[in-house]
């Protein structure tokens, strides 16, 4: 059995043991529900504040400002179509986003031009990053809502958040980020950044799957999306993922301690492998070189398929993904792509790694290794690639 | 996701190269699509006598463009006009929905090839092989018109 080489931390990380072993009592003896009055359930109840303590030191804001979600796709939902309904009260219908959203952000507005709402994306140009005078011409007397993420879970890029949430701030604008692929690998604080909300997702930080947050600064007031029982202050029902909960808080803990060290040592092996990949003709590198998330590589291969090119580098035992159509299962090529301007045939043909804490040099080096034979068997029977150099002979 | 059989032949592809002094070349496909397939054949008395393909797509556009081949090698060309892209799913053991259009274009290249070949034989090819339309998802909609 080849050994597992893991490249794909930004689709999900492994969950911590130490995480694991904080949670095991939450999913053995401790299963009391919270919300219980007996003394057998006051160390869930305290389990979760702890863990909510944890998140809002994590991010520099209170402890009430912080809603434990199912994750980024339910804490993303939330704050855009909570507050789209709130500030529709106020004659709000306009929110401005960018063209390469997550999809739990941009299928949420999609959601949300069906009932009326105007919504404007903004381009985020060849380096993958929105401009900030293009927001602030954007806003409109209508506007009531932002949300721009802030890193790519694609390219990697990371936007000037705390000037967009500036302008927006001067404009009564409230502002909202999808820091999913940020939160615990990256410096993430509320209040430096002067953002509104803000989404999270423990298990792209070596937490658990299923749990996140919405970090909801105090006085800003999205509508309920969960109805339901009493729960996170009346604002988000159901019992507690108590287990999840607690790995969240101690992943988020885990994460922002070692962080410093863990991405110097990934931004080391990021362009150590940007570097030697591009050594491989007629490759590029998507979005800014250096702007980016310190584990986050994406590359294009012209002439060749990246469906075909992830199939032949899990052969070698190698986890990897891509932007191409192909992969999604839908027709077209990624809409990250698209939208720094790569055409359709160069999008087919990209390449994701997103190297995590347990990423060794080794395993860069094995996927340095396999990688240039693959690209050239698949040029060899690409009827694409013999056009490209017929066309550039 | 893919069967035994597609993971094998995109593995280990059959036939994959150019004749040099083919008989009739096809080519289907295009590259904003994400998938381009071309082959060409050598026809002796009536016979596919050789056939190699070349492609750029994704695993399952390898293994039907693989698996074709091996399918009409040696065929007369009513055989090889007789491929049906059904008949390329069933023997990879199935295909996932959104790879159907592969084996579409499989059927089609060979089809493309062996007009190419009456072509330059000086024969209209419309009546005997019929007219090739371009990839369904391409016309459904899809990739090519966004």
């Amino acid at each position: 059995m080849k050994k597992l080489i893991y490249a794909d931390n930004a689709a999900t990380t492994a969950l911590s043991p130490a995480v694991l072993t904080k949670m095991m009592p939450y999913l053995t003896t401790q299963y009391a529900n919270p919300s219980s009055l007996y003394s057998f359930s006051e160390e869930a109840k305290s389990a979760v504040e702890t863990a909510r303590e944890q998140v809002a030191t994590a991010l520099g804001a209170r402890v009430n400002e912080i809603y434990f979600t199912s994750g980024g796709s339910e804490s993303d939902n939330w704050a855009i179509k909570g507050f789209a309904q709130a500030m529709k009260k106020k004659g709000k219908t306009h929110i401005i986003s960018s063209a390469f959203e997550h999809h739990a952000v941009l299928h949420t507005l999609k959601a949300l031009e069906k009932q009326g709402f105007t919504v404007t994306l903004l381009p985020v140009h060849e380096d993958g990053l929105v401009r900030v005078d293009e927001l602030k011409a954007a806003i409109t007397p209508e506007t009531g809502l932002a949300t721009i993420m802030m890193a790519n879970n694609e390219i990697g890029t990371i936007q000037p958040i705390k000037e967009l949430a500036a302008v927006c701030k001067e404009n009564g604008v409230v502002f909202h980020t999808d820091a999913v692929q940020a939160v615990g690998h990256i410096p993430v604080n509320v209040d430096e950044l002067g953002v509104d909300m803000l989404s999270l997702s423990a298990h792209k930080f070596h937490g658990p799957k299923g749990v996140g947050a919405l970090y909801i600064r105090r006085g800003v007031l999205p509508a309920v999306l969960i109805d339901g029982g009493a729960q996170e202050r009346g604002r988000r029902a159901g019992t507690e993922n108590v287990a999840g909960i607690v790995g969240l808080g101690e992943a988020i803990t885990l994460a922002v301690a070692t962080m410093d060290e863990t991405a110097l040592k990934l931004q080391e092996l990021r362009d150590y492998f940007m570097d030697q990949a591009l050594q491989i003709e007629r490759s590029r590198v998507n979005g800014h070189r250096v702007n980016r998330l310190p584990g986050n590589v994406n590359m294009c291969f012209e002439g060749i398929e990246g469906e075909s090119l992830l199939l032949m580098l899990d052969m070698h035992g190698i986890c990897a993904s891509s932007g191409s159509a192909c992969t999604s299962g839908s027709l077209d090529p990624s809409h990250v792509l698209l939208a720094i301007g790569l055409p359709h045939e160069i999008a087919h043909g990209s390449l994701r790694l997103s190297f995590g804490e347990d990423t060794t040099k080794e395993d860069v080096d094995a996927i340095l290794q396999a990688l240039p034979p693959i690209v050239e068997r698949l040029r060899a029977m690409s009827p694409l690639w013999e056009r490209i150099v017929k066309e550039n002979a | 996701m893919y069967t035994e059989q597609v993971m094998e032949h995109f593995a280990n592809p059959r036939n994959v190269g150019e004749i040099a002094d083919a008989d009739g070349i096809g080519e289907v496909g295009n590259a904003k699509c994400g998938d381009i397939m071309k082959m060409y054949i050598k026809v002796e008395d009536g016979r596919i006598k050789d056939v190699k393909f070349k492609t750029y797509g994704c695993g399952s556009a390898i293994a039907t463009s693989s698996i074709a081949t091996e399918m009409i090698m040696g065929k007369t060309i009513e055989e090889a006009l007789a491929l049906s892209n059904k008949a390329v799913v069933e023997a990879l053991g199935g295909l996932p929905a959104h790879k159907i259009h592969c084996s579409v274009l499989a059927e089609q290249s060979i089809k493309a090839a062996i007009a190419d070949y009456y072509t330059r034989q000086g024969i209209d090819p419309t009546p005997i092989v019929g007219n090739i339309s371009e990839c369904e998802h391409c016309h459904d909609g899809g990739c090519c018109n966004n």
